[in-house]
């Protein structure tokens, strides 16, 4: 499972966290010219290896923001954001194979067919080609697409599709999972099954992700830990969840999530 | 599908045959040597086809364009890439282009001949110089729609620019590659007659040139005609590439 260890990580100890915020602002300029839009406020939180960060917040919220920083897709205007002690945005070829994103939208290329969508990570990290082919298959059968491994993009469904991504972020087997509302476009059934088999990958592998959801039972199900955003994006409420803990001390969890979402200031956008 | 693919060639063919009928009346009203009869012009085309040195000359003509087109491509497909990525190259080759697209292909080929000896040279020259600024903004073109979405996907798995270019860039240009040859073939059929004005002892627009010496019109339009079949034939083919490279694009059962 670590054929892909470097120096660098070595380096770092188990308890350095895997992701690291500090102080970390996101600011974008509108086009109309009303002034900026702050859209992450000064955020702080680490995160360590192996946990499940849950991320909940109502929509425009900045989640996602966040999401595209810790995979070093835009720079922070200001603070320091880390992962893995490294500068995701600066340092490119470090993080190659390591950090593996679900979009919020499933992104697939038009033109490759779902088996060559998947197998595009793996591409880009000259893996062997039949293996390749092989490690592609797995996950799409995993994922229940069995039978539309040559079908295009545009003759597959949105949860299929959806599907195909995960599959796409999951194949190149990274350390790191983003995952932004990757299961929102499917039935609750297979939303369920998925989440069951996330977690064990996630455990199995000591890996570390972010999960960015709308559903407070998806997240309390997913998540070692809930961190709760108000916009602009910053911890309105954090917790730690754990299995020990007992159905009411659980529903307790739920009402103050619940509460915290509902009791946001209605903030006039800044300007 | 098979159906729909007859009942367009069967109203291209119909339009074809209206276009020759007019000429067949009017060739009744006027004498032969402006006018002269289809079946006269059609014998002329036929004959050119089938005999070795006349063949040979279309084939110049036709290589002559294909050079041209190709050189202008890879040259286009440079400079397009170039100002793509850099906003300062962008201030630097635009203005140049643009100025070269205002330049009449006449004027270059006045140019290629103070300029250069060898014939051939000429004409790849002027051919260049003339469909390479249409050939850059239209990859440019493609180069700039290129999804942002599926760019940051991309990056997300941080690939090389070697493999950024073969499972990104390129896929998202092909389709304005193609259409822009399309676009450019037209162009450079035009163009290569009057490049051929150069001084050259053989193809199209020297055979046109001869035909006009001799004001035999039967002649001119059979050698014009295999320009046109030229054409037709190269934009057959490319949108045969075209049909298959794009097959993965999704077709609305509506029409508009
Ligand atoms: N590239 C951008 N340019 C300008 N403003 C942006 C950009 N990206 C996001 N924003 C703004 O930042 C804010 C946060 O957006 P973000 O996408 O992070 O929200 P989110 O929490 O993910 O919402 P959702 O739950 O709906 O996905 C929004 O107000 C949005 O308009
Ligand atoms: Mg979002």
């Amino acid at each position: 499972m670590h054929e892909r260890v470097t120096a660098n990580e070595i380096a770092m100890t188990d308890t350095d966290p895997v992701i690291c915020f500090k102080d970390v602002s996101k600011i974008f300029g509108r086009v109309d010219g009303r002034g900026d839009l702050i859209a992450v406020d000064k955020l702080s939180f680490s995160i360590a290896k192996g946990e499940i960060v849950a991320v909940l917040g109502k929509t425009g919220c900045g989640k996602s923001t966040m999401f595209n920083i810790v995979a070093g897709l835009t720079e922070p205007t200001s603070g320091s954001a880390t992962v893995v002690g490294h500068n995701p945005f600066r340092e490119f070829e470090f993080f190659r194979g390591k950090i593996g994103i679900v979009f919020q939208n499933d992104r697939l290329m038009p033109w490759r067919s779902a088996l060559d969508n998947v197998r595009l990570g793996l591409q880009i990290l000259d893996a062997d080609s039949k293996e390749s082919e092989a490690t592609a298959r797995r996950w799409l059968e995993r994922l229940g697409l069995r039978g539309h491994e040559n079908d295009y993009p545009h003759a597959l469904s949105g949860g299929m599709r959806q599907r195909v991504s995960i599959a796409r972020a999951f194949a190149v087997n990274p350390d790191i999972l983003l995952c932004d509302e990757p299961f929102s476009a499917l039935d609750e059934m297979t939303a369920r099954d998925l989440r069951a088999e996330f977690v064990r990958l996630v455990r199995q592998n000591n890996k570390t992700a972010i999960f960015i959801t709308h559903q407070i039972n998806e997240a309390m199900e997913i998540g070692d830990r809930v961190m709760v955003f108000h916009r602009p994006a910053r911890i309105a409420y954090e917790t730690h969840l754990n299995v020990s803990m007992s159905a009411d001390e659980r529903s307790n969890v739920r009402d103050e999530i619940m509460r915290v979402l509902s009791h946001e200031q209605p903030k006039p956008d800044a300007n | 599908m098979k159906n729909t693919r007859i009942v367009r060639f069967l109203q291209a063919a119909v339009s074809m045959l209206l276009l020759a009928a007019a000429w067949q009346i009017l060739s009744y009203v006027f004498p032969p040597f402006l006018f002269p009869p289809v079946p006269a012009i059609i014998t002329r085309t036929i004959d050119i086809l089938i005999t070795g040195s006349l063949l040979a000359d279309v084939l110049l003509t036709a290589w002559r364009i294909f050079a041209g087109l190709f050189s202008a491509f890879i040259f286009g497909s440079i400079l397009a890439l170039l100002i793509g990525q850099s906003k300062t190259m962008e201030n630097f080759v635009t203005p140049v282009l643009t100025f070269f697209q205002g330049i009449p292909a006449l004027s270059w080929v006045v140019f290629a001949i103070i300029w250069f000896n060898g014939i051939e040279f000429r004409v790849l020259f002027i051919m260049v110089m003339t469909t390479l600024p249409a050939f850059t903004y239209q990859i440019l073109d493609a180069f700039r729609s290129m999804s942002k979405d599926l760019f940051e996907m991309t990056m997300s798995f941080r690939p090389s620019r070697a493999k950024l270019f073969r499972y990104l860039i390129v896929p998202t240009i092909v389709p304005g590659i193609l259409t822009a040859w399309k676009v450019n073939l037209g162009n450079a059929a035009r163009v290569v007659v009057v490049a051929e004005l150069v001084g050259a002892t053989g193809g199209v627009g020297y055979q046109l040139l001869r035909q006009q010496q001799l004001f035999d019109m039967a002649g001119a339009m059979a050698w014009t005609l295999q320009l046109v079949l030229f054409v037709l034939v190269v934009q057959q083919t490319i949108n045969a590439i075209e049909n298959w490279a794009l097959r993965y694009r999704p077709v609305s059962e509506r029409t508009m």
